[in-house]
């Protein structure tokens, strides 16, 4: 077993530990392959059983041979473990370092995870492609599956199953990959069924600096417009940005080569620029040495909410081109797999009331983040405390999750989960026991047997009752078009993850609590109403019985 | 219009006058302006849409005539409770006049012409007697254990001779002699003494008030000396008693060139003396007129936002505001300590961090009577120039500034923090604000207590007060947790803890607001759930009476209700040491045109609402007919879709 080599100092005893908002605890200290674990001994105090893969970084410190440790950890939490004893102490962190780093994903936790509870719906099979197409196909004939990619041939980073217009063959899809960045070709993403418009999704064409076009391309997105009806391309990238891309062999649809689109330029940051937002950002709200000024000027130079605004304003964009324009649309930005999935899927919470709730809500994850390609092992491997350069790191998802984040509370009757679901995923995208979030892809998925050796999210959370805690009390299920504000006044810091380890939330809590309470001693109420009515109404059935013979 | 004529007589009206969307380039609105004695109307119609938007004269801030465009002359008013709307009127000539009026109504060079004088809900004297008589400053002095071995209720000054500015009843301390009173009082700006502002029973640790000393460099007075000495006397539990001056260190020292100043720590026995920095009205006038700016940049980006809020430095003097509350409160709970309070006159910054202080301190302020009891007591009583700060009369605009405006957030970033720890709700917060600057009652016309009298306001006006708890339900926090819950608050004051308050300095812009309310939702359920009572009992009655033979039923159907009753969570209504007083304010004879124009906005909010649960999405005008009949008026109102 490799974990043994890495461990140097399995447990330490005298360990005292220190936690945002708790008691101090002293215990033992133990190293596991996957966890590290401080225990009291006391039945009364609780332990601390902390993931290696959520230790984004750890710093060292001496005041003589009293070592301590600094564990920060990816979902933003900072912890201090005081080790007696120098030697321990380089140990422990040598080995935390270690194993919080490992190369191989075969050696995560989901790979060794056993869960405690009867996997009832397995999580693996909840959302298939084929499931969330018979909707489609029950309302248009206009698409197809296609299983042009099956053996992941013609893009390695999309799913094997794939919506296509019925009209297009997969000799001309295979032709289109060619021209699409990373086989990206334009794929259906969301069917507005309210007017028939559609949302798709693909990564740039390559048309490069001499002009390259494709006819396959441009046969397969204009067999997704009416006839008449004008398209919109929506880039996620400044006009500037998609020009100089074609340097590079990228590009943008030439209007000329497409006269019935569109095309519409925003700004959507580039995952390097959005991992140093998130560095700034979480290293303001952890400063508590801050005057008033410097708190609101370190929150404006991390541009954190500007970039909010800015992927909002395109999701806005994209569902009042579907919804009020009545026309179609298709996103993509370089490479289809960041910005292009927080639009689309944006759009949809936007538009779709199916996708705000907790089961829609897990499928639009799994079909534009976790289907669609969304490299999470690349993304989030590292958080805000990483000390090297980021290479793939980013807070795209995260982003995502603070957007919906920024509509719920805009709209806090017209969701089904509450701001703990999103939190969840939050945490699970970072670290988890759970597989759903390994690898980069489908085809890395599939390669490494996740749904065979490793036990879903789904699984659990779709259990009722883990299901509960995550229940909007207020929800009323809205079957309408929501339309967020984005102006500045409307966008606020998303506390529950941002300022969740730097300040109490308790009477927060509370109040949450206590709004539960009220809701549900008015349904008690509402019960016992309609309980004495009914029988009311049969003691008078019983009179009128009594009365007669 | 015959309606508004008759009501208030219309004095002119402007045809074809243009509304334009603050943040949108939608096509202006066309309509009709209206100006009436004491509100300007502008009714927009379009097809067979109709909207009103009625502003108070006295609401209106500034009014601008800007530079002559193609379409006409342009007319900006901004309000004191953040409204901002732009006409532009065809004619220049007609805008002239309306510019001309509004100056001259918005702000009267009299006090008999304001609104209140006129205002009448149709009362009779005996009525109007009593609603002054709601809130009595002499309950709460009882309420905090007054009088007692240390502390008692002076009437020196009932002829406003020793200060002019403070109230006839005062609390001193019981060893304070008429000479060190007298005496002291020559020694402070504009004979305002130390006297009591809140007493903490659990302990007999004091809050006291006054205005800075007149120092200068070198001079003292002995009956100072003793007045502090009292002060601190009265707090046997305690070595030393804090004098918490609440100026910029620097301003104080100024002053001292002027004769004014602070206290020489070596001429008092006993005290720690505390500079705590919160700016003066000058810069807070300024600063929130830059905060305006903020709000008012048309599509701004999150960077420019953020940026103009920081320089605007507003949430620095919040927090600095905040800060001192927690310092005196700490002080008074923890360290047992007593605290005086001054800044310069000591009816500003002395007057915001003393009623904080109190309202972290006591739970009983935190319920809607009780918040009303601290604003007569610490603001009205004690002499915070309400009519100067609000600009309610021609004259001085450097006497304005936003004094009473900030102690309202730091409230409000107070509810954010504790949600469950306030009776009311943030909508009574921003009406008691609207009613500061709406002169339609007499509570804050005047500088203090001997000019209100000197006007017999107590005759010829109205009280705000049982006008609002008339309209109590409205005003509930559905998650408060009752008096009991929360002993001291203790907010947390590092910067992340303050935001920027949408509801109030974007108040009109529904827009950026949630589209769903969740306190609306909440206040819903808190009526269904007495309805539903009622129903249980009814229906039980007529199982129970109409089938006497059924016994067993009954009984366990009792017994389902008296289950119920217990687990009943009821909304805590604070009212204790508060005589009740009958309520005839505003009920059949009041009408929608007597209410501020909050409450009118309030309503159309109340139909937005409904229509965003049931229809969150297209923005159809809804006509609600009852409503408009109710209230003698149209009201018409169109939800806004994204502003973006």
């Amino acid at each position: 077993m490799e974990f043994a080599e890495l461990i140097k100092t399995p447990r330490v005893d005298n360990v005292v530990l220190h936690r945002p908002f708790m008691p101090r605890v002293e215990g033992t200290l133990c190293l596991t392959g996957h966890h590290l674990i401080l225990s009291s001994r006391q039945d009364s105090k609780e332990e601390l059983w902390l993931l290696h893969s959520n230790i984004d970084s750890i710093e060292k410190r001496f005041v003589g041979s009293l070592g301590t440790v600094i564990v920060k950890c990816k979902d933003l939490r900072i912890i201090q473990l005081d080790i007696p004893g120098m030697e321990e102490c380089l140990n422990i962190a040598s080995s935390i370092e270690a194993l919080s780093t490992l190369d191989s994903v075969t050696l995560m936790y989901p790979f060794f995870y056993r869960p405690m509870f009867e996997v009832i719906e397995d999580g693996w099979n909840t959302f298939l492609p084929e499931q969330s197409f018979k909707q489609i196909e029950s309302l248009t004939d206009e698409w197809r599956l296609s299983y042009v990619n099956k053996d992941f041939s013609v893009c390695p980073s999309y799913p094997p199953v794939l919506a296509v217009p019925k009209s297009i063959d997969d000799e001309t899809i295979r032709k289109v990959a060619t021209f699409r960045h990373a086989g990206r070709f334009p794929v259906l993403s969301y069917y507005h069924k309210k007017n028939g418009m559609v949302m798709m999704r693909s990564g740039q064409p390559l048309t490069g600096s001499n002009g390259r076009r494709c006819k396959e391309d441009e046969k397969l997105i204009n067999a997704t417009l009416r006839a008449g009806k004008r398209g919109y391309i929506i880039d996620t990238r400044s006009s500037n940005m998609a020009q100089q891309a074609k340097a590079r062999g990228g590009g943008i649809e030439v209007e000329a080569h497409y006269p019935q689109w569109r095309r519409i330029h925003k700004t959507i940051e580039r995952s390097n620029i959005l991992q140093e937002s998130l560095i700034k950002l979480v290293e303001a709200c952890n400063d508590q040495s801050h005057n008033m000024d410097r708190w609101l000027s370190k929150l404006e130079a991390s541009n954190w909410l500007t970039n909010i605004k800015e992927i909002l304003t395109t999701a806005c964009l994209a569902a009042q081109c579907i919804d009020r324009e009545g026309a179609s649309v298709l996103v993509h930005g370089t490479e289809g797999t960041d910005s292009t999935l927080q639009v689309t899927s944006l759009a949809q919470i936007i538009l779709d009331p199916t996708s705000r709730t907790i089961r829609g809500f897990e499928s639009l994850v799994e079909r534009e983040w976790l289907q669609a390609g969304h490299p999470f092992q690349q993304r989030c491997s590292q958080s805000a405390y990483s000390n090297s350069k980021p290479k793939w790191e980013a807070p795209v998802f995260l982003l995502f999750l603070d957007c919906v984040w920024q509509i719920l509370r805009q709209f806090p009757c017209s969701f089904q989960f509450n701001e703990h679901f999103l939190i969840l995923l939050f945490e699970h995208a970072y670290a988890s026991q759970f597989g759903t979030f390994l690898g980069n892809n489908a085809f890395e998925r599939g390669k490494l047997k996740l749904p065979q050796k490793t036990v879903s999210l789904w699984s659990w959370v779709n259990r009722p009752q883990e299901t509960e805690r995550f229940l909007n009390p207020l929800f009323e299920a809205n079957s309408l078009v929501i339309w967020p504000s984005v102006s500045p006044q409307s966008l606020l810091l998303w506390e529950g993850v941002f300022l969740r380890w730097n300040r109490s939330s308790k009477c927060l809590d509370e109040a949450y609590e206590e709004m539960i309470h009220i809701i549900e001693h008015n349904k008690e109420l509402q019960s016992k109403v309609n309980t004495l009515r009914r029988q009311l109404a049969e003691l008078e059935t019983e009179d009128v019985q009594l009365e007669t013979p | 219009m015959n309606y508004v004529k008759n009501v208030f007589g219309l004095m002119f009206q402007v045809e074809q006058v243009k509304l334009l969307d603050r943040y949108t380039n939608k096509k202006p609105a066309a309509g009709t302006l209206y100006l009436t004695a004491t509100h300007l109307i502008y009714v927009e119609t379009l097809a067979d849409v109709r909207k009103e938007t009625w502003i108070l004269h006295h609401h209106i801030a500034t009014v601008e005539k800007l530079p002559l465009t193609t379409t006409g002359c342009p007319l900006l008013i901004h309000c004191k409770n953040f409204r901002v709307v732009h006409f532009i009127i065809p004619r220049e000539r007609d805008c002239q006049d309306v510019y001309v009026s509004l100056l001259k109504l918005s702000q009267p060079a009299k006090p008999e012409e304001l609104y209140a004088f006129v205002y009448n809900p149709k009362q009779n004297k005996a009525d109007r007697g009593v609603s002054w008589s709601t809130i009595d400053l002499k309950v709460d002095y009882q309420r905090m254990g007054l009088p007692n071995d240390y502390w008692e209720i002076t009437d020196l000054n009932k002829s406003y001779e020793i200060c002019s500015t403070y109230p006839s009843e005062l609390a001193v301390p019981k060893t304070a002699s008429k000479t060190t009173i007298v005496g002291s009082s020559k020694f402070r700006s504009r004979g305002r003494f130390p006297v009591l502002s809140y007493f903490y029973k659990e302990n007999n640790a004091a809050i006291c008030r006054c205005s800075q000393p007149l120092s200068g460099f070198t001079a003292r007075c002995v009956e100072d000396e003793q007045m502090l000495q009292a002060i601190g006397d009265a707090n046997p539990g305690s070595p030393f008693m804090y004098v918490v001056d609440t100026r910029p260190k620097l301003n104080a020292m100024a002053n001292r060139a002027a004769g004014k100043g602070y206290e020489n720590e070596d001429n008092y026995s006993n005290i720690h003396f505390q500079f705590v920095g919160i700016e003066n009205i000058h810069v807070m006038r300024n600063s929130l007129q830059k905060l305006m700016e903020v709000c008012e940049m048309k599509s701004p980006s999150m960077s420019d936002f953020l940026t103009g809020l920081e320089n605007s430095g507003w949430l620095r003097h919040i927090k600095a505001v905040m800060d001192a509350g927690v310092f005196l409160a700490k002080a008074v709970a923890e360290e047992k300590a007593s605290v005086l309070v001054h800044c310069s006159d000591g009816w500003d910054r002395t007057a915001q961090v003393c009623s904080l202080a109190s309202l972290l301190l006591d739970p009983y302020y935190r319920t809607i009577r009780g918040f009303m009891v601290l604003i007569e007591k610490e603001w009205i009583s004690m002499g915070h120039k309400f009519s100067q700060r609000c600009g309610q009369l021609e004259g001085d605009p450097k006497e304005v500034s936003p004094v009473f405006t900030q102690f309202i957030e730091c409230l409000w970033q107070l509810m954010e923090q504790f949600p469950c720890a306030f009776q009311f709700n943030e909508r009574f917060l921003l009406e008691v604000h609207d009613h500061v600057y709406s002169c339609q009652f007499g509570n804050f016309i005047g500088n203090c207590q001997k000019e209100r009298e000197d006007l017999k306001l107590h005759e010829r006006t109205y009280s705000v007060w049982p006008f609002l708890l008339e309209k109590t339900m409205q005003y509930l926090n559905p998650v408060y947790r009752g008096s009991s819950a929360f002993g001291v608050l203790q907010p947390n004051t590092l910067p992340f803890n303050f935001k920027f308050w949408c509801a109030m300095y974007n108040c009109f812009d529904k827009g950026m607001h949630p589209k769903q309310s969740i306190l609306d939702h909440m206040l819903a359920l808190i009526s269904q759930k007495s309805d539903g009572k009622g129903k249980v009992i009814e229906l039980q009655n007529k199982i129970g009476g109409g089938c006497g033979a059924l016994t067993k039923e009954a009984s366990n159907l009792s017994d389902a209700q008296n289950s119920l009753s217990l687990s009943t969570p009821n909304i805590p209504l604070d009212c204790a040491g508060e005589p009740e007083v009958s309520l005839t304010n505003g009920t059949a004879g009041m009408k929608e045109e007597l209410s501020s124009d909050r409450s009118r906005e309030q309503k159309e909010s109340k139909i937005e609402a409904h229509n965003s649960f049931s229809n969150g999405e297209t923005p159809v005008p809804v006509v609600s007919k009852s409503i408009a009949q109710a209230e003698g008026v149209s009201v018409v109102s169109s939800t806004a879709a994204a502003d973006e």
